[in-house]
């Protein structure tokens, strides 16, 4: 018998968390996501009394709800096998803040980082776990792409989006200066500062335009929702799409 | 409810002259520091953080013996310490040194624990002439601003504004060539120099095992301030300590390539002690001033003790998207960019200026491009967390823990999760077309000033989900689970 966590490993299952923000504003993107991995020969689940990885209240200070939100997290996907997430930050709060959440109790802090081994980004785990490339997508656009923060620093993705851009027939990336550079959308800090915030937005939105792309992809809802705003704003013609969008379409 | 703060940040945000010094200045300080750390000329770039940082760790972990080592290695070599409890103790330490030895003019070179102990301006009221010798301070001594860059004094001033500065104070004749400014500067300068009777300098690094100063530079001026007066005084934070000469290897390598993106600064020096037999340069007396001015309550919380760790490279700010926009007299305090928002509210209290550790977006550049391995945005949240803990215990109704209260009691019962997206989805949808809104209500009001905002989705994720499941047998998780057991 494989030991659990190679049985896990190796399983063919896979459990979505969309995210609060998916769910209830961006269910396309969930279900580009879903497509994209039954393409790619997965069974996707969704365990419906899923709900937020506790983000926001951890960002904004308030750590003891963060951590109430976190231990119910942990509950509802114990005994899933893979969880895949159409966000780096999300990902990232519960692979590696909930360590931090849980550090007065041992149980639900090794509990928390077991189940973080079972935690991917969607690219990250098509390109590591599935060791995919190609899902045979086509988008015949000119393109740019943002790298979102908690994805490339706290993740460290920064070539997996672009390796299964690459391969997306008809598509041509066209990379922005300081790509690197956050949107400014940081949870609560994009109302509580909104002014600072909105400067920063400002310089991402030239890069974006600078490009002459006709889409922006990204990996995460909430930096799309703030470009998108952005954008919107501006009158601008630039579209907004989640790379497992650009992925699902051929 | 704005801040002063806040104030200052809409300021800074309005001036875009600033905003275009700022960002052509660090943007030169960034490329430079990408070269010089880039895997192809220094390879073992990511172990020299990994290394700076364990040997401050190691080192702040046992600070209070490697600072009775070096009392113990200065007063060998025949030099004081002088250990000072916080600003006024440390000021008036300076004072009482340049009284007993009867200085009227102080030279100082570039030093930020001057700056946090207010040094000058006391000097200045008790008849000592205080003069900064770094270039950069020196224009911001002229302009009586503080610095903007932990660096680069006067980053924020163009040659313009400095040829400018030195008409208005110097009254020379008007020249903007970079060179011409330096030998201005460098003349009144060097009368100066030749006049002090002390010599006043921070500390890059304090040598544990030697009792050596070490100070980097690229202008010369420090090698001055310390050997020319016949008074050295070195002021430095407690957490400046490294165990062992050998350190430096480490430590030199990423000083000048993460500050300035330089392999290594023009001058690096090793001072120990006054001037000894057969030694032709050097001072008559050497003072150590070994400042705390709350580092040591920094050092009782082991969670947030590596801000101690920093060697103020200015690295952080130089690739902060929010200093790089609001520039460094926005912040509160001595300290600005990152390293200021997480130390600021370490030394001054939590409540000076609660709005600092959130003036963040958490992007994590800072984080990244730090020598010593602070987790800058980890400190931010750690922060936060006590900021709010604070606001919470003074205030029983306070209305942001309240909303987190309510977020946390639905987000922990999915059905009133999901009727909640889907009453609001029946409220909203009867008022518009699911367009995204362009004017929101009160809490959505600063977002939409400038962006619009997503409506609500007609059908949420996981209703489209048992739609398109109901016929392939899409089973609840808790029904999941239970079949799962049974099997
Ligand atoms: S926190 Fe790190 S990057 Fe910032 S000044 Fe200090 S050492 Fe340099």
């Amino acid at each position: 018998m494989l030991p659990i966590a190679l049985e896990r490993f190796m399983s063919t299952r896979v459990s979505l968390f969309v995210t609060c923000l998916v769910d209830q504003f961006f269910p396309r993107i969930g279900l580009a996501m879903s497509d994209v991995l039954e393409r790619v020969g997965y069974e996707c689940e969704f365990r419906r009394d899923q709900t937020c990885c506790g983000q926001p209240a951890f960002n904004s200070g308030f750590t003891g709800e963060a951590r109430e939100v976190a231990r119910y997290f942990l509950k509802t996907f114990e005994d899933a096998d893979h969880i895949i997430v159409p966000s780096g930050s999300c990902s990232s709060m519960i692979r590696h803040h909930f360590a931090d959440l849980f550090h007065k109790d041992t149980g639900a802090q090794k509990a928390a980082s077991e189940l973080g081994t079972r935690v991917y980004e969607f690219t990250e785990f098509l390109t590591s776990v599935a060791q995919i490339d190609d899902v045979g997508a086509r988008y015949e656009e000119v393109v740019t792409f943002h790298d979102s923060c908690h994805a490339l620093r706290e993740l460290g993705i920064k070539s997996a989006p672009r390796r299964l851009l690459e391969n997306v027939r008809g598509l041509e990336l066209r990379e922005m200066k300081r790509v690197e550079e956050c949107c400014g959308f940081g949870g609560t800090f994009s109302v509580k500062l909104s002014e600072l915030s909105s400067d920063m937005l400002n310089g991402k939105i030239q890069s974006i335009v600078a490009t002459g792309a006709s889409s922006v992809i990204g990996l995460d809802a909430s930096c799309l929702m703030h470009i998108e705003g952005g954008l919107r704003r501006r009158g601008l013609p630039v579209r907004t799409l989640h790379l497992a969008e650009v992925l699902a379409s051929r | 409810m704005s801040t002063a703060f806040q104030k200052e940040i809409h300021v800074a945000l309005g001036d875009l002259k600033l905003q275009k010094t700022i960002t052509t200045a660090t943007d030169r300080f960034s490329e430079k520091r990408l070269d010089v750390v880039a895997p192809n000329v220094l390879p073992e770039y990511q172990e020299l953080r990994d290394q700076a940082h364990h040997i401050k760790r190691h080192t702040i972990d046992h600070l209070d013996y490697y600072l009775e080592t070096v009392e113990a290695r200065v007063q060998s070599r025949g030099g004081h310490v002088v250990w000072c409890a916080d600003a006024e103790a440390a000021v008036n330490a300076v004072i009482a040194i340049a009284r007993k030895h009867d200085a009227k003019l102080a030279v100082k070179s570039k030093s930020m624990v001057s700056e946090e102990i207010h040094l000058n301006d006391a000097l200045e009221k008790n008849g000592i002439e205080p003069v900064e010798t770094d270039l950069g301070e020196y224009i911001q001594q002229l302009a009586r601003e503080r610095p903007y860059h932990i660096v680069a004094p006067a980053l924020h001033k163009t040659r313009g504004d400095v040829a400018d500065l030195f008409v208005e104070k110097l009254g020379v004749e008007r020249n903007e060539e970079p060179e011409e400014l330096t030998q201005v500067a460098r003349r009144v300068l060097r009368r100066k120099f030749l006049n002090a009777d002390m010599g006043i300098s921070g500390a890059n690094f304090v040598v544990a095992e030697s009792g050596a100063v070490v100070l980097v530079e690229n202008e010369g001026n420090i090698r001055m301030t310390t050997s020319a007066p016949r008074i050295h005084v070195a002021v430095a934070g407690i957490e400046k300590l490294i165990p062992r000469a050998t350190d430096l290897a480490v430590f030199l390598k990423l000083l000048g390539r993460s500050g300035s993106g330089q392999p290594i600064t023009s001058y690096t020096s090793f001072l120990s002690g006054p001037r000894r037999d057969g030694e032709i340069n050097g001072p008559d007396e050497f003072y150590l001033l070994l400042v705390d001015n709350g580092r040591t309550r920094v050092l009782a919380d082991k969670e947030k003790r590596q801000t101690l760790y920093c060697i103020r490279c200015g690295a952080c700010s130089n690739v902060c998207p929010v200093y790089r926009r609001i520039g460094g007299h926005s912040y509160p305090g001595t300290y600005s960019g990152p390293i200021g928002a997480i130390l600021t509210p370490q030394f001054a209290g939590l409540g000076h200026e609660p709005t600092l550790p959130f003036a963040s977006s958490l992007c994590g550049a800072c984080g990244e491009v730090c020598p010593v391995k602070i987790d800058i945005p980890r400190m931010l949240l750690a922060l936060r967390r006590d900021i709010k803990k604070g606001e919470a215990r003074e205030n029983r109704w306070l209305p942001e823990k309240l909303a987190f209260r309510g977020w946390s009691w639905v987000m922990r019962r999915p059905r009133v999760f999901e009727w909640a997206g889907f009453f609001a989805q029946a409220f909203l949808s009867g008022q518009d077309d699911h367009s995204w809104v362009r004017t929101g209500p009160a809490l959505l009001a600063p977002w939409t000033a400038t962006r619009d905002f997503p409506p609500l989705a007609p059908r949420s994720f996981r209703e489209l989900w048992r739609a398109r499941q109901s016929s392939s047998g899409w089973i609840p998780t808790h029904a999941a689970r239970k079949q799962k057991k049974d099997a």
